[in-house]
């Protein structure tokens, strides 16, 4: 065990709206099935968004689901698969040994909207208060939950760092096994969004809210009509073991954190800085010991939005136009913008390339923004490469959060 | 409100915080919680529940009222009777 341990991923349980596997997820983003629908949002009539379909009953009961909130039970749904998945035994390392580290972008808000809403209808009198609100609004209530559901009492926290906190999630699961303080990680991001009015609100008054006829259509980052974000929830976790404890376990093996980044722009509220976006990705190669040219796939955060869109592909056409065998896509043209979750999600959609070689194509680009051209961008069908061992996954947040993870494929040697 | 229709509306508010529980072999007389997977937050919740639909108000000093079926019952039966 050492501060350089090399950490490998060994587990993938997840929920977005066009999967709740990743073989579901993967075959949706290989054949173009979008997983955005229209739903009604309270004051705001209907919306274009997001929507998981798992069976929230299939790890708890009514009561458990009635009490927790919508994020808690995304994250047990995903956190039991991915241990399944794992073919993990929790009592081996000990349930004290397993952390769980969940990404958020916000968490509480859709609790908070809805008790206010009730106690509307109470007449504002507070004794009509619930005391469910503290437990449920807490900022560790989803990976709190996981632990109350999966018996592990070892750390947990939520890690808020907006729209980049799923990478924020393995990072952290990353940094806890290699100081030795857990043996498991369950690492990865959650998002119940899509049932805050105040969150399609607050994009719509910004000017940053997609709206489209066809539900399917309104996410389409890059393209030149694009007009906002798709809010949707979904979660996706990881099992993350040091590479030793894989192997004496005999662990499947998806593939290996080969380096990671993140800082600050500290330059706006909302407006992404493409030079801090440069930075970190410059710097998370240059932890992976790699050139853009070593990137295979490069999975970019672009949300639709106008200017987000554009200073992302700055950033990337800074690095990556060099690189001839570097390609690009997008996986929120599918599936909106799922906040906590989409690092995460995103980068699990593109982890089976390891094994298909396929580079799923990012979808709804009629027309490209001239803005957003970008050297590789693979649009409309999925480009088979002869071999995929790379993959960089952008994800950014309001405040200015940048994370980019880097993660190569495991090729079997302790020496590699 | 009779007593069977308090008895019935107290089922009824439990069976909705309890959803998984069988309520049909209730015994009136065991304490709630020795027959039911009732916590804290769920005493809680009928007390809340009881406020929402019936405006009746259950004082923290009065909860051990609420033991059994039986005694929840007689303790709300003058506050519901005129319901």
């Amino acid at each position: 065990m050492a501060l350089d341990s090399r950490i490998v991923i060994t587990g993938i349980g997840l929920t977005a709206p066009n999967g709740d596997s990743l073989s579901e997820f993967r075959n949706s983003l290989l054949n173009g099935i979008s997983g955005v629908e229209t739903i009604e949002t309270r004051y705001m009539n209907t919306v274009p968004a997001g929507v998981c379909h798992f069976d929230q009953y299939k790890y708890q009961n009514k009561k458990q689901v009635r009490r927790g909130t919508r994020a808690g039970s995304i994250s047990i749904y995903c956190a039991n698969e991915a241990i399944t998945d794992a073919g993990l035994d929790l009592d081996v390392p000990g349930r004290d040994r397993v952390g769980v580290f969940l990404g958020i972008t916000e968490h509480g808000t859709v609790e908070t909207e809805n008790e206010v809403y009730n106690l509307g209808q109470y007449g504002n009198d507070v004794k009509f208060w619930t005391h469910h609100h503290n437990p449920r609004t807490v900022a560790n209530n989803p990976a709190g939950e996981v632990t109350l559901n999966m018996k592990i009492s070892g750390p947990h926290l939520c890690i808020g760092a907006a729209c980049a906190a799923g990478n924020l999630g393995l990072i952290y699961g990353a940094q806890m096994l290699r100081l030795g303080e857990i043996d498991v990680a369950l690492a990865g991001g959650v998002s119940e969004s899509i049932h805050s009015f105040g969150i399609f609100a607050s994009f719509k008054s910004q000017g940053a809210l997609a709206v489209n006829e066809d539900p399917a259509k309104a996410s389409r980052p890059f393209d030149k009509d694009r007009n906002g974000i798709v809010v949707a929830e979904g979660g996706c976790v990881y099992i993350l073991e040091r590479l030793e404890d894989a192997l004496a376990r005999d662990a499947k093996i998806y593939g290996e954190i080969a380096g990671y980044a993140y800082n600050s722009d500290a330059s706006d509220f909302v407006l992404p800085n493409p030079t801090r976006q440069a930075q970190c990705i410059r710097l998370a190669l240059k932890r992976a010991g790699m050139a853009p040219s070593d990137i295979d796939i490069v999975n970019t955060h672009g949300t639709g939005t106008k200017q987000g869109d554009e200073f992302e592909c700055q950033a990337i056409n800074e690095i990556f136009n060099g690189s001839e065998t570097s390609y690009i896509n997008n996986t929120k043209s599918y599936i909106g913008h799922a906040m906590g979750a989409a690092g995460a999600l995103e980068l699990a959609g593109n982890i089976p390339s390891f094994t298909d070689s396929y580079v799923h194509p990012t979808i709804n680009i009629d027309n490209i923004d001239p803005e957003c051209e970008l050297k590789n961008l693979v649009i409309g069908t999925p480009k088979k490469l002869d071999h995929v061992d790379t993959i960089l996954n952008n994800s950014f947040g309001m405040l200015g959060i940048n994370s980019v993870i880097i993660v190569k494929r495991y090729k079997g040697s302790l020496e590699t | 409100m009779t007593k069977e229709d308090i008895s019935q509306a107290v089922i009824d508010i439990i069976q909705e915080i309890l959803p998984d529980e069988d309520m049909g072999g209730l015994d009136q007389e065991k304490p709630l919680r020795d027959q039911l997977e009732l916590d804290s937050m769920d005493f809680l919740d009928i007390v809340m529940e009881l406020r929402k639909r019936y405006s009746v108000e259950v004082p923290e000093k009065d909860y051990m009222e609420l033991n059994t079926l039986q005694s929840t019952v007689q303790y709300l039966q003058p506050k519901m009777e005129s319901l």
